[in-house]
């Protein structure tokens, strides 16, 4: 009973930093109808900017986060910038394909620069472990899980209440309504970049602190799909939900069924998903039958 | 839509396919060893390329699980051998349906519905798929992989690279023929319009579901051909053959070969396996001179080139080498015409 709490613990811990990843692709999703495979990318990008700002260049943990924030907003509005806004008006599939190849640039790239093997970033959280009644949690795990919840949790009201969160909406609902109402759609879009682009480092920075810095690091954002697809694609709020899910979900099965099935529980429950229930716990409409 | 250029048609096509041919054909006899091989394996390339093109170029189906049905094909030959005792000439349409089955079984849930969803599904199919081959040792014996005999066809052992290299042409010469004319048929017009605009095709009385599965199943039949041929060839089958780069691969090709053109999908087979092929060679040559540690940095500038050529090709030229092919020959016919 103990190691099924325990493994509950980790598994939601884990969830909350989906929930976080999920969210900066749900809002490029919402703003401009463009699902960007690249996010991984971004974010593993972060983690070595803040890597090498901290560490190589020893400038300590704050401008290291600095840089690494600053870094990864004109990344994304140079990919915004130059790969998705020639493709306007293009089919979806094309721009998924467009994200895609973005992402296999950044994921070369980063092999390139940095090379392959794991690097150890400078620890933002404390080690000792967590507490809850009888069940054992990691500290580093518990604490990015409390900033991921956070950060998520602010981020859902800031979209919700304000002026930006509402302008994003509307270009939502209808970007060709919103840009006659006087809603600058562009700029949506940049905004919401730059908020995947902040969600990428934070989550970026946090997982290299949990787990360890490499450049296969964004491959978790394969995972994050079942994420969305449970969650709902065009919904803000579905994620942490989903995210806890998704993350306790994994968990489980590494205890119950061995942990090489983790890999792939995902996908699974994608599959499973998509043949229940295609709009997610939380989505409306969208999803187009045929 | 533009029509494919009828490159096997007309009395001076007969005669320009004719050439081809015959190069192909004698080629064994004065080409070094190392390019049959890799025309061999470039063969194999081109009718994977021919299965995603069907997919996504002319029913605008994506798929990100290509590699991992052309694996679905490799085992399923592989074990046919090993435990049905297959012949060659039936192991390799049974590579093929097998992995139409399969792929139809993954696509079926998301078939149904429109935009992302098809994308996901066969992502999750490349990693349950590269899921199975790595961990059900007891059939596929693990990353270890398993070893076959050579093929055999009615008593002829086909051993060399040569041989196959033959069979791999003709299966090649099969599926192109098949191809042009599918895409020239009822069929190939039902999934340009279901591409073009669903809701349309549906009005006009094209039944959609029943065309995106067909698409879906004869797109893994090629992948399912191709991984067949490839486990006869090289004679063994391992699951890292198939990971997902592998996946960007083809859909590379697709996209600077061409999308929903027969010419773009030879071009983008031969440009994506040439180009990382004198990635290779340059390195190797030059590596050392600039002290780069070769093995290190191959596979991640292949990475980001692939890429790179996926983005770029979208953006400036979104049909591909075969679209650049077909200006430059009318280019030069009108000149030739003035002149």
């Amino acid at each position: 009973m103990t190691l099924f709490l325990d493994y509950s613990a980790l598994g939601i811990a884990a969830g909350g930093l989906y929930a976080l990843i999920a969210l900066g692709i749900i809002v490029i999703f919402k703003a401009s109808h463009t699902f960007n495979f690249a996010m991984g990318e971004m974010m593993t990008l972060s983690a070595y900017i803040f890597y090498t700002f901290a560490v190589t260049y020893s400038f300590g943990i704050a401008y290291g986060l600095i840089a690494a924030a600053v870094g990864s907003i004109v990344v994304a509005l140079v990919i915004e910038r130059t790969v998705l806004r020639p493709m306007v008006g293009q089919p979806f599939i094309a721009i998924v394909m467009a994200t895609f190849g973005v992402g296999s640039v950044l994921r070369g790239l980063i092999s390139l620069v940095w090379g392959p093997e794991d690097r150890q970033v400078p620890s933002l959280l404390a080690r000792d472990p967590v507490m809850l009644g009888d069940i054992f949690i990691p500290g580093k795990s518990a604490r990015a899980f409390a900033i991921a919840v956070i950060i998520v949790i602010s981020l859902l009201a800031y979209l919700r209440y304000s002026r930006a969160g509402i302008a994003l909406r509307a270009a939502a609902a209808d970007q060709i309504t919103a840009y006659s109402m006087g809603i600058d759609v562009r700029r949506v879009i940049q905004f919401s970049w730059i908020i995947a682009a902040l969600t990428g480092c934070i989550s970026g920075v946090l997982i290299a602190n949990v787990n360890s810095l490499t450049p296969h690091m964004g491959l978790i954002v394969l995972n994050i799909l079942s994420v969305l697809i449970l969650g709902g694609l065009n919904s803000i709020g579905g994620v942490l939900i989903a995210g806890l899910i998704i993350g306790w979900l994994e968990a489980m099965t590494g205890l119950f069924l061995g942990s090489e099935f983790r890999e792939i529980t995902p996908y699974i429950l994608v599959l499973l998903v998509l043949m229940v229930r295609p709009t997610g716990l939380f989505g409306t409409k969208e999803v187009e039958r045929i | 839509m533009v029509a494919d250029p009828a490159f096997i048609t007309g009395t001076s096509n007969y005669i320009k396919v004719g050439i081809m041919l015959a190069v192909l054909l004698a080629l064994p006899a004065i080409a070094p060893a190392f390019w049959i091989y890799f025309l061999a394996i470039l063969g194999i390339n081109v009718i994977s390329v021919y299965g995603l093109n069907i997919m996504m170029g002319y029913t605008g189906l994506l798929s990100l699980g290509h590699a991992a049905f052309m694996g679905v094909g490799a085992y399923s030959a592989a074990l046919g051998q090993i435990h049905l005792g297959l012949p060659f000439w039936l192991a390799i349409p049974f590579a093929g349906v097998m992995t139409a089955l399969i792929g139809v079984a993954f696509g079926l849930p998301s078939l149904r519905i429109r935009g992302l969803y098809l994308v996901i599904a066969t992502l999750a199919a490349q990693f349950i798929l590269m899921f199975v081959f790595v961990h059900w040792e007891s059939v596929t014996n693990g990353d270890v992989g398993l070893n076959i005999e050579p093929a055999n066809l009615f008593g002829y052992v086909i051993g060399t690279d040569t041989q196959m290299y033959y069979v791999i042409l003709a299966v090649m010469l099969l599926t192109t023929f098949f191809t042009i004319n599918l895409v020239r048929s009822r069929v190939g017009r039902a999934f340009v319009a279901v591409r073009e605009r669903d809701l349309t095709a549906a009005v006009l009385g094209v039944h959609i579901v029943y065309y995106k599965l067909l698409a879906f199943a004869l797109g893994s039949f090629f992948a399912g051909i191709a991984g067949a041929l490839l486990v006869y060839f090289n004679k063994f089958v391992t699951p890292e053959q198939f990971g997902v780069q592998v996946s960007i691969f083809f859909l590379a090709a697709v996209i600077v070969g061409g999308q929903g053109s027969i010419l773009g999908s030879v071009l983008g087979a031969v440009f994506m396996t040439v180009v990382p092929e004198l990635l290779r060679l340059a390195l190797l040559a030059f590596g050392d001179t600039f002290g780069l540690d070769t093995s290190l940095i191959l596979v991640p500038l292949r990475e980001t080139i692939f890429g790179f050529l996926i983005v770029a090709f979208l953006i400036f030229e979104p049909r591909g080498l075969a679209h650049i092919w077909e200006r430059a020959q009318r280019k030069f016919s009108t000149r030739r015409r003035s002149g």
